[in-house]
């Protein structure tokens, strides 16, 4: 409670001060844009309603905006009027494009710093941390909504296909072989993947200490060129291949539409986002008792790996008003209070056992877990356990991807996976066309936002 | 009244193709959440019917849901909707008729600068629109909502087709009543163009009920939420899972509207079909 | 010096012209073409998202966006699918508008059932699309699968390309219908009468005498769906495809679309909207030039 009390006690220094601003009437709207549709965003916005009932000097005003993309085109639109929100959610590909955005944020080691308010992110999972900092370790938004992949498994499809249903397979040879079996015993569809780009080669990329692009994948600056025409992803992209060829891997399209094959019992093996998991325990043929839960399976021929995941979601940006306007030391505190609000154990911890995303910190993993919900809900904590293999020390490779225009060059990369899958090109040549095309798309990004 | 079956068999295969998503959207409304994703809609109605419609309606999705009530939904959708179709057509009805009965400099230029309008689409000038909004403090406002989408281009072509259609006779034979332009359009222009208004009226009526982008962007003011942003809201983008049911409920209640000027229309049609034999 | 008198079907007076014009002219100018003003002076721009940072670079983003091959390759499949979403629409619609034309019993259900569909909210139809085709959970995809079609639009282009035509079209067939039936409807009986005498056949009657008074209506129907194809089916292809595989169904909106909302290169974004404006405007003049002149007034 050290926070709380932290937290009375300036706001009792600050009271004078603010007084008058009081006075004028009513509590000081903080405007906050969020892309989470229904059902998601009504709880987000309830949690901000928690936060303006818990005080009375600052409102949240809550908004979904659309989809993230046009959430980030809205918050630009209104930056650019001079009327940005006080705090926008950015999805995790577009950290890139945020941290070059100079004074149209709000860093939030410096918001933190100016209002005295203090969130202790050491306690903060190293993957999520490491994801929304400078490399120096100073924080730039506000974690919030994270996710990371695993691997969700039909246990009545094993069984039917004579494979242990409570041994998951844990390198890509058993999958392979866990595929081939499932197909022999006729099983139409042994593996499939959602959000191809993060699960098959960010992910691989990462549990396997290898990089996605120089620079730290991007967190050493701008220059960054990308690096996954390399060996691994190589060997990875022609597994994928021949296991299509031999009809053990269907693609099932981009982004998110590969969830609806595992949840209508079509998959036997999805690797998707731990998010899924409420919907999957919904609509899953056989319910929760037929869904295996594991970690995402590595090349164990690989010096180090499997090193932990990266996570994907969003987290929340602090905004100023305009080009030419800051925000007042108030609305710096309202949005500063909620967020540490935000980081209180038992709001993390709700967040996380409604919704499917992450506990986001080490103190709120703790308490879910003393209350008993990983048994009543096995496999609810493979994707925490994920992202501390390797002990939760974490390398230029596993920290995250920090590039701008990521999101343009998740769509090449899929691309070029749908047409070296169709048979038009080689694994190799789709690497290579990847490269190229997505290191125009840096070079671009970077001429754009060089100071 | 002919017996025509040829014509039965064409028009039944027609509504069962156009018409069978909305069959689709009305069935699903009766199911659960799961059944849905899952694919396995079947084709008949499912039991929970009753209790979709009055999630749907008090804006809770089984207490997963917390969005606004449909009501006032419906009825922002309904305000909106009904001044843009009013304005487009007023505003329209003028500048067709402008172009078509009169030579003035600048004419055939000012038609093609009005038309050109349709060529560049929102989403390309949404940040510099958006700046024109809060210059003119029309953001978060029923105003705001109505009054940029009221220029219609389409609308405009429209009327223009029509007038030339109508004889040159008509204009000569009130010229020679010693009617100005204005009581010409009153007297002969507007009741001809009546089927042509009653069309068009359901055109924009929905165009403007089915507005998502525009208002998403400039409405920050849950009061002010309309049907279709609540709708879209809820299907989102694959990161969470979607609650169909609910969806498709509220689907169909913001259909209802727009099916119910398309009845009140169609019978608009054939009363100022029998009323001007031409 | 006097002004000629206007021809005898027109009225005299240049200030009441403007004046009715007005309106129209206020609105689109201020939400139109000022904003649009300063988003084609973004295509002369290199900035960063924000605005922060920018950099005139004048013809630069045009240069670069007709220098790739893979806009090109967009421009023509944007030709293809236009040509055949606009195309299918009419003639689905024309051809139903003529049948619930007939005066048949239940004429009036078979017309408001054929109507609805424009009123289902886009971002709805769109999902409905993929509850019918989807390969494995979608009834259609289904069945064309269990039939022996290999049907797999995530990983087939051509099937994709077709899929969001039809889907496309379909949207647009009870906009055409409603049009075309109140053309239909407006043709005065005395002249369907006149012609049924003559003792031509019902399809000689419909080319000669019913078409050509439905023309006005049919030209502006297809100014109409051209740039309905061109402008508007981005919704469509994203829901269903998101211009994929392999770039299989990205058209010349999506691109812009994507170019500035997903990838916000504004500056790329705006040139190619412009440089799409321009193609659009010009096939919409030939259009008036030549089609229109067939157009029976």
């Amino acid at each position: 409670m050290k926070r709380r009390t932290l937290g009375l006690a300036s706001a009792g220094l600050a009271l004078p001060i603010a007084a008058p601003a009081l006075a004028q009437g009513g509590p000081i709207e903080i405007s906050f844009w969020h892309g989470l549709p229904q059902p998601l965003g009504g709880l987000l916005e309830g949690i901000a309603n928690q936060f303006n009932e818990s005080q009375r000097r600052f409102r949240i005003v809550s908004s979904f905006r659309g989809s993230y993309p046009e959430t980030m085109v809205a918050a630009i639109a209104g930056f650019r009027a001079s009327s940005a929100p006080h705090i926008v959610q950015m999805f995790e590909v577009g950290t890139g494009t945020m941290m070059s955005a100079g004074r149209a944020v709000k860093p939030l080691h410096e918001l933190l710093a100016e209002t005295g308010v203090t969130i202790n992110f050491d306690d903060y999972l190293p993957a999520v941390k490491g994801y929304y900092s400078l490399s120096d370790g100073r924080m730039m938004s506000m974690p919030f909504n994270s996710s990371t992949a695993i691997m969700f498994y039909n246990k009545d499809a094993f069984r039917r296909a004579g494979l242990n249903p409570d041994q998951a397979p844990a390198t890509w040879a058993d999958i392979r072989a866990a595929a081939t079996r499932l197909k022999a015993t006729g099983h139409e569809m042994p593996f499939t993947t959602a959000w191809p780009t993060w699960c098959q080669v960010e992910q691989v990329s990462a549990i396997h200490n290898t990089p996605l692009a120089t620079l730290d994948n991007g967190f050493g600056g701008l220059s960054a060129e990308l690096a996954i025409n390399n060996p691994l992803m190589l060997r990875h992209l022609n597994t994928l291949v021949e296991m299509a060829g031999e009809n053990t891997f269907r693609w099932g399209g981009r982004d998110g539409a590969g969830d609806a094959l595992f949840a209508n019992g079509s998959a036997a093996m999805i690797h998707a986002s731990s998010g899924a998991r409420a919907r999957f325990v919904r609509e899953l043929p056989g319910g929760v008792a037929n869904m295996g839960v594991a970690m995402l399976p590595y090349y164990n021929d690989v010096a180090g790996a499997p090193l932990n995941s990266i996570i994907g979601g969003a987290s929340f940006w602090a905004m100023n008003r305009g080009p030419n306007a800051t925000r007042s030391a108030d609305e710096n505190r309202g949005i500063a209070e909620f967020f540490a609000f935000l980081a209180q154990a038992r709001v993390a911890a709700a967040w996380h056992t409604e919704t499917g995303f992450l506990p986001v910190t080490k103190t709120a993993f703790e308490q879910v877990r003393t209350s008993g919900f990983y048994t009543q809900n096995p496999g609810a904590d493979i994707p925490i356990q994920q992202l501390l293999r390797g002990g939760g020390q974490m390398t230029g490779n596993t920290r995250g991807i920090r590039l701008g225009g990521f999101v343009e060059i998740r769509v090449i990369m899929q691309e070029e996976m749908e047409r070296a899958l169709q048979g038009g090109q080689t694994p190799q040549q789709a690497l290579t066309n990847t490269v190229t095309r997505g290191n125009v798309v840096l070079r671009n990004f970077e001429r754009s936002n060089r100071t | 009244m002919r017996r025509d079956p040829m014509a039965y068999l064409w028009l039944t295969l027609g509504v069962l193709i156009f018409a069978f998503p909305i069959y689709m959207t009305l069935i699903g409304s009766t199911h659960d959440a799961s059944t849905i994703g899952r694919g396995d809609v079947p084709l008949l109605p499912g039991p929970l019917g009753a209790e979709n419609y009055a999630n749907a309606w008090n804006g809770t999705g089984g207490g997963r849901i917390q969005g606004q009530p449909a009501g006032l939904m419906l009825a922002n959708s309904l305000i909106m909707a009904l001044c843009i179709a009013a304005g487009k057509i007023a505003i329209s009805l003028l500048s067709a008729f402008a172009v078509v009965y009169f030579r003035f400099p600048g004419r055939m230029l000012t038609f093609w600068l009005i038309f050109v309008t349709l060529m560049l689409p929102v989403e390309v000038r949404i940040i510099p629109t958006f700046q024109v909004m809060v210059d003119l403090s029309l953001t978060n406002s029923m105003a705001g909502l109505i009054v940029p989408l009221m220029a219609s281009a389409t609308a405009t072509l429209l009327f223009r087709q029509f007038f030339l259609t109508i004889p040159r006779e008509y204009v000569e034979a009130a010229k020679v009543d010693g009617a100005g332009p204005l009581r010409f359009f009153r007297d002969v222009v507007l009741p001809l163009s009546i089927t042509n208004i009653a069309a068009l009226f359901v055109i924009l009526f929905i165009y403007g009920w089915n507005q998502y982008l525009w208002p998403l962007l400039i409405i920050n003011d849950r009061s002010l939420e309309t049907i279709l942003v609540g709708l879209t809201k809820m299907i989102g983008n694959g990161d969470a899972q979607n609650e169909w049911n609910i969806i498709m409920a509220t689907a169909v209640m913001a259909m209802l509207p727009p099916v119910a000027v398309v009845v009140l229309m169609q019978r608009w049609f054939i009363k100022g079909l029998t009323e001007t034999e031409k | 010096m006097s002004r000629p008198a206007p021809a005898s079907h027109l009225f005299r007076g240049t200030a009441l012209p403007w004046l009715l014009l007005l309106p129209q002219l206020v609105i689109t100018g201020l939400f139109f073409f000022w904003p649009a003003g300063q988003a084609v002076w973004q295509s002369l721009l290199r900035e960063d998202a924000f605005g922060l940072r920018s950099e005139f670079v004048g013809l630069e983003n045009f240069a670069d966006v007709l220098a790739d091959p893979t806009w090109l390759a967009s421009f023509g499949r944007t030709l293809l699918f236009s040509g055949s979403v606009a195309g299918l629409a009419l003639v689905a619609a024309l051809f139903l508008a003529v049948q619930a034309d007939r005066n048949i019993r239940g004429a009036s259900a078979f017309k408001t059932l054929l109507i609805w569909p424009y009123a289902v909210a886009p971002a709805v139809a769109a999902v409905l699309w993929l509850f019918m085709f989807h390969p494995h959970i979608g009834i259609f995809g289904r069945m064309l699968n269990a039939a022996g079609i290999a049907w797999d639009y995530k990983l087939n282009g051509n099937q994709a390309m077709l899929l969001v035509i039809v889907a496309s079209a379909w949207k647009q067939v009870s906009y055409n219908f409603i049009f075309f039936l109140a053309g239909l409807q407006s043709i005065p009986k005395s002249v369907m009468e006149a012609a049924a005498i003559d003792g031509a056949s019902p399809r000689y009657r419909f080319w000669t005498v019913v078409f050509p008074l439905l023309s006005p209506t049919a030209f502006f129907l297809l100014v109409v769906n051209l740039v309905y194809a061109f402008f508007d089916t981005f919704g469509v292809i994203h829901a269903l495809t998101q211009g994929g595989p392999g770039k299989a169904t990205e058209t010349l909106i999506y691109r812009v679309y994507t170019d500035g909302v997903v990838n916000l290169n504004l500056g790329s974004s705006a040139a190619q909207s412009v440089i799409l404006m321009v193609l659009v405007v010009g096939l919409t003049f030939v259009q008036f030039r030549y089609v229109e002149r067939r157009v029976h007034y």
